[in-house]
């Protein structure tokens, strides 16, 4: 419990070095524009391959699991939808960025640790902190959220197409439930959701990275506990949140 | 001038370093000089900033470091240039950039006055075309002359460099260290350099201080290390078999 707080501790002081006021905003903000790309333009591959399987996924197993006169075809598609805008697109996808972003950001700056390029940017008088993780924070926090509307657009897109294909349901059937009963609150829901676990992801990972110490090996454990540390903080968060939006 | 003061830096419950007093002249090209894992890569970067200290004081020029705030610390940093073992150049940068950043953050140059700077940086350390290359595509010794480049972009007042030919043959290593003798003389720079190297030592030292065990164990110029009565010292200088012999001719 003492390492847990110690840690926290540690982690807090971090964060108020990383939101102290920047050297210089314009390189900055080129700089967060590069991570945009890095860790959010280069992710939108993985998001949209398992966003469209997910969607097909769930439509096949609504339509095999509710097999009954009594209950209209077209809940299949607000069942897929409600899954993929409420849990799929925003904690399901952050899970799998904090393996891929999380791990990156990471093993990044923790062998800038261990090669002492740190040190260099702090010799520089650079507040190191701030100059490498800030940038990260913004740019995913911008960008994830419209990961997870593409997530969302690409998953009940996979449901139809499932639908159309294999002749499970009619896909007109499947269009009607996507527009039954929609909420604009579930998507901001997902949304709010997404770019707190965006914050998590990088801060924990940066966090992880930054204090890394020893050789290459080290550098490795840093990242698999930054993976480990950001998947259980969104799981908790994920109930937070859907406590504090949605009850 | 930098000077230290009763230096303590404890490590779990280690004094990696004990007790260190130190002077290093201004305009000068002063060494460190020790076994591995004698402490003078911590005592480097305590006098530095990059550790804290436990006990004692760290003086540049009247200034009390040790007891400035990270702000007032920071624009000291900024009149540091320094030389890391391995170059600790930016992996994801080009020479260029690496070099620029520095500018870029604390200076409110046109592009081009910057780029002017750049090119002056890398000439001076013969490295006049590289601009464009990336670390992981530089030799040893061409990552050390750009870290010398990024070390002096912003006209340093201090110089420290950390084993600046560790891992580079005896000619690059010759090259290196003449150039910091160069730099150290030509911009009337304080300049500290750790090493463990003999060669070095004998090339560009115009005052060592010997550490041992975390201790400063003895002090002097290179012509009077090769007459010292320190067992030690004498341990370390004259560590070689053909440093041996020579002694044996003296």
């Amino acid at each position: 419990m003492m390492k847990f707080l110690e840690t926290l501790g540690r982690y807090c002081l971090l964060m108020s070095k990383v939101f102290s006021r920047p050297e210089k905003w314009s390189i900055y903000r080129n700089r967060i524009m590069f991570e945009m790309e890095a860790l959010g333009y280069n992710s939108i591959g993985i998001a949209a391959i398992i966003s469209i399987f997910m969607g097909a996924v769930v439509t096949l197993q609504m339509a095999i699991n509710l097999e009954s006169p009594f209950i209209p075809r077209s809940l299949i598609g607000y069942a897929t939808r409600e899954t993929m805008i409420l849990e799929f697109s925003s904690t399901v996808v952050s899970l799998i960025l904090a393996g891929k972003v999380g791990s990156n950001i990471a093993s990044e700056i923790g062998t800038m640790r261990i090669t002492e390029q740190i040190d260099a940017l702090e010799i520089m008088g650079i507040n190191s902190a701030s100059y490498l993780i800030m940038p990260k924070i913004v740019a995913t926090v911008l960008f994830f959220p419209l990961l997870s509307i593409l997530s969302m657009v690409i998953g009940v897109f996979g449901g139809w197409l499932v639908a159309g294909f294999t002749g499970i349901m009619m896909p007109d059937d499947y269009v009607d439930g996507l527009f039954y009963d929609f909420r604009i609150i579930s998507i901001i829901y997902s949304l709010v959701k997404i770019a707190v676990f965006a914050f998590l992801i990088t801060s924990i990972s940066g966090f992880f990275g930054y204090y890394a110490q020893g050789n290459s090996l080290e550098v490795g454990r840093s990242s698999t506990k930054a993976v480990v540390a950001s998947s259980i903080a969104i799981l908790i968060f994920n109930l937070i949140l859907t406590q504090l939006i949605l009850i | 001038m930098i000077r230290g003061e009763h230096i303590v830096k404890i490590f779990d419950g280690r004094r990696v370093l004990d007790d260190v007093s130190v002077l290093f002249d201004a305009g000068k090209t002063n060494l460190i000089i020790g076994r591995s894992g004698s402490g003078k890569t911590v005592l480097l970067k305590s006098l530095v900033g990059l550790h804290d200290i436990d006990e004692g004081n760290i003086y540049f020029d009247d200034l009390c470091y040790t007891q400035l705030g990270f702000k007032e610390r920071k624009a000291v940093r900024k009149d540091i240039g320094m030389i890391f073992q391995g170059g600790a150049l930016l992996d994801s940068s080009t020479v260029e950039d690496n070099i620029r950043l520095p500018l870029d953050l604390f200076t409110e140059q046109s592009l081009e006055e910057k780029l002017e700077r750049v090119n002056f940086c890398l000439k001076r350390v013969n490295l006049p075309n590289a601009n464009k290359l990336y670390p992981a595509e530089l030799s040893g010794g061409m990552i050390k002359r750009v870290a010398i480049a990024r070390a002096i972009v912003l006209n340093p007042k201090y110089l420290f460099c950390d084993e600046p030919n560790s891992g580079l043959d005896p000619m690059t290593s010759i090259v290196i260290d003449n150039l910091i003798k160069e730099i150290t003389e030509e911009y009337n720079i304080t300049t500290i350099v750790n090493t463990h190297d003999m060669n070095s030592v004998m090339e560009i030292g115009e005052k060592i201080v010997f550490i041992h065990e975390g201790r400063k164990w003895w002090e002097g110029t290179k012509h009077d290390i090769l007459h010292s009565d320190n067992r030690e010292l004498n341990d370390f200088v004259f560590a070689s078999a053909m440093a041996k012999r020579a002694k044996a001719n003296m």
